[in-house]
C-alpha cells in the first residue's frame, strides 16, 4: 500500500515540476503587491488607514479632486464643477455636476453630496475632525450643511481660508457616497457603517468586487465613469508581506507594481532591463520627539545639540538610501508653504560645545522605540552619536500598539516615528506640530506638540489658527514659512526625513501615481503598453 | 492524550442478547456525552484562558479601532462600545453568551465578522496543513522505518541527517531560498499566494480549499495553477513533518524490532521484509498515530512564518495578527477553533486505536 502511494505521490510532484507557463499579467489588468493588511473599513467616513484610502480614493469621487496627471495643480473641480464664496467667507456654495451617476445606477445629487458630510460628522469616527474643524458638529450639522437643487451649502463658523476648506474636501472622509444605497443597509442608528465597512457605494472609477483581508482587494473598472472608462479594465491589489516575495513576483512578470521594496531589493532589480523604479516623495515626515517632561531634554541646549546629533546624510546614504530624504521642517514637499530650509547639519563637536556650554557633560535617556527597521536603525545611529557627545541613549523595542500608548500617556522621552499628514492642507501639520492649547497633563489632546509635552508659545499657537482664515494664498504661503523658521529655532520637535516611496514597476507600466504627498494612489490613469 | 471516558472497559462488539446490546447502547451514549463534556469543558477552559491573557496583555484594543489621531471623547465612546467599561467577569459572561448563540463577533483588525474571516482562513491553513502532513507521512513513515532496519546504514544516516536539518533550519529562511530556486530561478512551482491572478476568485468556493474547489468545479486549469502554488509551502511544512515523523518512527520501530516476537519470527525463518513490514510495523501504528494527530495539530496552528514567505493568507497570520493588535474576538474565535481541531484530532486517533488495536476490540 505504501508504495503506491509513493508512486501517486512522485507523480503529482512530478505533475507540478513540469515547467508551468507564467506569461505577463493580462494586458487590461494592473496587479499590485502591497502590504494591505492595515485595513479595518472601507467606510470613508471611518477609514484612516494608508491602505483602505488607497481603495476608496478610486471607488469613490469627492465634490474636488487632485488630478493623477497633475498633482501640483492642487484640487480642481470634480463632482462639483464649481463654487463661490459669499462675501462675509463664511457661506461656500458648490454647484454639483449634472449626469454623474453612483455604481448603483443612482443619480449623484447635492442631496448624497451634503448627506455625505452630515453622516461623516454624525458618525464621528476618527477621521470626521477634518470636518469639524469648520465648526459643524453631529447636533449642528444638518443646518451648518445643506442642500438646495444642484447646490451644496456649507455654514462656516469662521471665513476660512478658501483653500484650507476645499483642501479638505479633498479628503477622503469627504467623499460623496450613495445616500439611497448605504440607507438601503442602515442598522439602527449606523448609517450603514457596518454594511459600507466591507462593500462600497461611491460614483469613483472602480468598483469592488472583492476585499479579502490580508490577502487581496479586487476592483473591476466602472464603465460608466464620467471622465471615462479607466484602461485598467481590473485591479488586483494582493497582500505580500515580504519584500523579496514582491521582488521576486515582479521579476518572473506575475506582478505589474511592487510597492514594498526595500533599499536593497530596489537595488536588485535597478539593472533589469525590464522593470523600472518609480520614486515619488510622499507626506510622511520621520521626525524626532523629545519629552519636555524629560529633565535633560528639556533643557533647550539639549534640544539644539540634538540637532546637531542626527547623522542625516550619513543614514540618507546608507540604510535610509531612497526611502528618505533629509527635510527638516514639518510640512512635506509638495504641500502648500513647504520650505526646503535644512540648516542642521551632522556636528558633533559644535554639538559637545553647545553642551559644555551649558555645563552639561553626561545624561542618559531610556526610550521605546517602534519596532520598525528603520526607526530601529535610526535610533540606533543615534545612540552612537549621542555617546560621542557624552549623552547615554537606552533603547527597548517595542510593538507599534505599545509604544503608541506610552506616547499617548506623554511618557515616550525621545520618540522616533513617522507623521502622515490627514488632509491635503498646511493645516494638518501645523496644526498637530506646532499647536498645543493645553499642555496640562489630564487635558488628554492628540496633538503631537502635546505628546512631547511641549507649550507651544502663545504667538505661535495664534500665527497658527490665524493661517487657516488668510484668505490670501500668497499671504498664506508666508505665514507658513515664518511658522516653521520658529518652529526649527525652538520646537523640541525635530523633523528629520521626508518618506519616499519607491515603486518597482514593469516597463509597460505607465502612469503609476501613489498620490504624492497629498493624495493616496491612483488607477484610472495608469495604461500599459 | 486525551483519553475518551469508558474507554477499555466496552463489552465485546455485536453482543447476542437484546438485554445487552441495549447496555451496549446506554455505554455508547453515556461515551459521547462524556465526550462531548470534556470537549465543552476543554474549550470553556481555553476560552477562559484567553480571556484573561487578552484582557492583561499591556495593548489597548481600543487604540486600533479609533486610530492613533483620535480625540479622548472618541476614545471613550469606543471604549465604551466595546463595553471594556465592564468588570472582566460580566464582559466574559457576555461573551460566553454571544459565542453560544454563534456569535464570534466582529474582528476589529479587518472589520469582518470573526467566523467570516475564519471561514477564509481556516481552509487555507486546513489544505496546506493537510499536503504537508501526507508529505510527512508518506516519505517519513518509510524513512524512518527502513532507517530502523538498516540500523547504523547509509539511510539511517541520510535519515539523522534530514531530521537534525529539520529541526535546525529557520523555516523563514529556507522558504525564501526554495522561492528563489523552484520559483525565481527554476520557474517551476507558482510564486507566493495561494493562486495566480488569472484564477484568483474564478473557482466558487465551496469547500474554501481551493485544490478541493477546483476539482468540484472541473476547472483542471485552476487546480494545477492551484497545485503549483501550494507544493513548495506544502513540501516546506512537509519536510518538517518529516523530520519529526521519521524519527519517531524509527525509534518506536528499533523498540519492536527488539522485541522477542520478532527473534521468533526470524528463526521460524520469515524473511526480514515480512519481518519489519508484516509484523514489526502493524505494531508500531498506535503510537505512531498520535505522532501523526499531534504533528497535523501543530500545522493547522498555522506556521506564521511559512505563512507570511508564501503570502499564505492562514489561520497562523490571522491569530497573530489579532494578537497584536489586541483583537480578542478574531484571537478567541481562532483559539476555539484550533483547540476543537485538537480535540477532534485526539478523539479521532483514539477511535483508530480501537480499530487498529486489537486489545481495545
Amino acid at each position: 500500500m505504501h508504495h503506491l502511494s509513493l508512486r501517486a505521490l512522485l507523480l503529482a510532484t512530478a505533475v507540478s515540476l513540469a515547467p508551468a507557463a507564467f506569461a505577463e499579467t493580462p494586458a487590461d489588468t494592473l496587479v499590485v503587491a502591497a502590504q494591505i493588511d492595515d485595513i479595518i473599513s472601507l467606510d470613508p467616513a471611518q477609514s484612516f488607514e494608508f491602505s483602505g484610502n488607497d481603495v476608496d480614493n478610486n471607488l469613490y469621487d469627492r465634490l474636488v479632486d487632485f488630478d493623477p496627471m497633475d498633482l501640483e495643480a492642487g484640487f480642481k473641480p470634480s463632482l462639483a464643477e464649481s463654487w463661490e464664496v459669499s462675501d462675509d467667507g463664511k457661506t461656500i456654495t458648490l454647484m454639483v455636476r449634472d449626469g454623474v451617476t453612483f455604481h448603483s445606477g443612482n443619480p449623484v445629487r447635492a442631496e448624497d453630496a451634503a448627506w455625505s458630510l452630515q453622516r461623516a460628522v454624525k458618525l464621528n469616527k476618527s477621521p470626521a475632525f477634518i470636518l469639524n474643524q469648520f465648526g459643524f458638529t453631529p447636533e449642528n450639522v444638518d443646518e451648518m450643511v445643506s442642500f438646495d437643487g444642484n447646490k451644496v451649502i456649507l455654514k462656516l463658523d469662521q471665513p476660512y481660508a478658501q483653500s484650507f476648506v476645499l483642501n479638505c474636501l479633498a479628503s477622503n472622509v469627504a467623499s460623496v457616497v450613495d445616500k439611497e444605497t448605504v440607507m438601503g443597509h442602515a442598522e439602527g442608528e449606523d448609517f450603514g457603517n457596518t454594511w459600507l465597512s466591507t462593500n462600497e457605494a461611491g460614483s469613483g472609477p472602480y468598483t469592488l468586487q472583492a476585499w479579502r483581508p490580508n490577502e487581496a482587494v479586487q476592483l473591476t473598472a466602472y464603465e460608466e465613469y464620467w471622465q471615462g472608462a479607466p484602461a485598467m479594465k481590473r485591479v488586483i491589489v494582493r497582500h505580500v508581506q515580504e519584500s523579496s516575495a514582491q521582488r521576486l513576483l515582479l521579476e518572473q512578470g506575475d506582478i505589474d507594481v511592487a510597492r514594498n521594496l526595500t533599499p536593497t531589493d530596489v537595488d536588485g532589480i535597478s539593472g533589469n532591463d525590464e522593470l523600472t523604479v518609480g520614486t515619488e516623495p510622499r507626506g510622511r515626515i520621520l521626525y524626532m520627539g523629545l519629552n519636555q517632561k524629560d529633565p535633560l531634554l528639556s533643557k533647550p541646549e539639549v534640544v539644539e545639540a540634538m540637532k546637531y546629533l542626527v547623522d542625516y546624510s550619513g543614514m540618507e546614504n546608507s540604510f535610509l538610501k531612497g526611502q528618505f530624504k533629509t527635510h527638516q521642517n514639518f510640512l512635506p514637499e509638495g504641500y502648500l508653504g513647504a520650505s526646503d530650509e535644512n540648516p542642521w547639519t551632522y556636528d558633533v563637536e559644535k554639538a559637545k560645545q553647545i553642551l559644555s556650554d551649558a555645563g552639561i557633560t553626561s545624561g542618559t535617556v531610556k526610550t521605546a522605540v517602534r519596532d520598525i527597521r528603520e526607526y530601529v536603525d535610526v535610533a540606533q545611529t543615534l545612540q552612537a552619536s549621542m555617546a560621542q557627545a557624552g549623552l547615554t541613549l537606552e533603547i527597548q523595542q517595542m510593538t507599534g500598539a505599545q509604544v503608541l500608548d506610552s506616547y499617548r500617556a506623554r511618557q515616550v522621552p525621545i520618540f522616533i516615528g513617522e507623521w502622515g499628514p490627514d488632509y491635503a492642507d498646511p493645516n494638518t501639520n501645523a496644526s498637530t506640530f506646532a499647536y498645543n492649547p493645553n499642555n496640562a497633563d489630564d487635558a488628554k489632546l492628540s496633538y503631537l506638540a502635546w505628546r512631547n509635552a511641549w507649550a507651544v508659545p502663545d504667538d505661535m499657537n495664534k500665527a497658527t489658527i490665524a493661517a487657516t482664515i488668510e484668505g490670501d494664498t500668497d499671504k498664506r504661503v508666508q505665514m507658513y514659512l515664518d511658522i516653521q523658521k520658529e518652529f526649527r529655532d525652538i520646537a523640541p520637535i525635530i523633523p528629520l526625513f521626508q518618506r519616499i516611496e519607491q515603486a518597482g514597476l514593469q516597463k509597460n507600466v505607465k502612469n503609476w501615481n501613489a498620490g504624492g504627498a497629498v493624495s493616496s494612489v491612483f488607477y484610472r490613469q495608469v495604461t500599459k503598453d | 492524550m486525551v483519553k475518551a471516558p469508558g474507554q477499555g472497559n466496552l463489552p465485546p462488539a455485536g453482543g447476542g442478547a437484546p438485554g445487552v446490546r441495549r447496555a451496549l447502547f446506554r455505554k455508547r451514549a453515556r461515551s459521547i456525552g462524556g465526550v462531548a463534556l470534556s470537549l465543552g469543558l476543554t474549550l470553556l477552559g481555553l476560552l477562559l484562558v484567553t480571556f484573561i491573557i487578552g484582557r492583561v496583555m499591556p495593548i489597548d484594543p481600543v487604540l486600533k479601532v479609533v486610530g492613533e489621531r483620535a480625540t479622548q471623547a472618541q476614545y471613550d465612546a469606543a471604549y465604551q462600545a466595546m463595553g471594556l467599561d465592564r468588570p472582566i467577569w460580566e464582559q466574559f459572561l457576555r461573551y460566553m453568551g454571544e459565542v453560544l448563540r454563534g456569535d464570534f463577533g466582529r474582528s476589529i483588525s479587518t472589520g469582518h465578522q470573526v467566523t467570516d474571516d475564519l471561514r477564509r482562513v481556516f481552509p487555507a491553513t486546513f489544505e496546506l496543513a493537510l499536503l504537508g502532513t501526507l508529505i510527512g507521512v508518506f516519505v517519513g513513515v518509510p524513512l524512518g522505518v527502513v532507517a530502523a532496519a538498516r540500523r547504523g546504514g547509509w539511510i539511517d544516516q541520510i535519515a539523522r541527517v534530514v531530521a537534525l536539518v529539520g529541526y535546525s533550519m529557520p523555516i523563514f529562511w529556507l522558504g525564501l531560498m526554495g522561492l528563489l530556486l523552484f520559483y525565481g530561478m527554476l520557474g517551476w512551482v507558482g510564486g507566493p499566494g495561494r493562486q495566480g491572478i488569472i484564477y484568483d476568485g474564478m473557482v466558487p468556493s465551496v469547500t474554501g480549499m481551493i485544490l478541493i474547489d477546483s476539482i468540484l468545479a472541473g476547472d483542471w486549469g485552476a487546480f494545477r495553477d492551484a497545485f503549483s502554488h501550494i507544493i513548495l509551502p506544502a513540501s516546506l511544512l512537509g519536510y518538517f513533518s518529516l523530520a519529526y515523523i521519521s524519527r519517531m518512527t524509527r525509534s518506536f520501530m528499533l523498540e519492536q524490532l527488539s522485541a522477542e516476537y520478532v527473534t521468533t519470527a526470524r528463526v521460524k525463518g520469515l524473511s526480514e521484509r515480512r519481518v519489519v513490514w508484516g509484523h514489526a510495523f502493524r505494531n508500531i501504528f498506535v503510537p505512531l498515530i498520535t505522532v501523526i494527530a499531534l504533528s497535523f495539530g501543530s500545522l493547522l496552528e498555522g506556521s506564521v512564518l511559512t505563512e507570511i514567505v508564501f503570502s499564505w493568507p492562514g489561520i497562523g497570520q490571522y491569530i497573530t495578527k489579532a494578537l497584536l493588535a489586541g483583537d480578542m474576538n478574531a484571537v478567541l474565535g481562532g483559539t476555539v477553533l484550533v483547540g476543537t481541531c485538537f480535540v477532534l484530532l485526539n478523539l479521532l486517533s483514539d477511535i483508530l486505536y480501537r480499530v487498529l488495536d486489537p486489545r481495545a476490540k
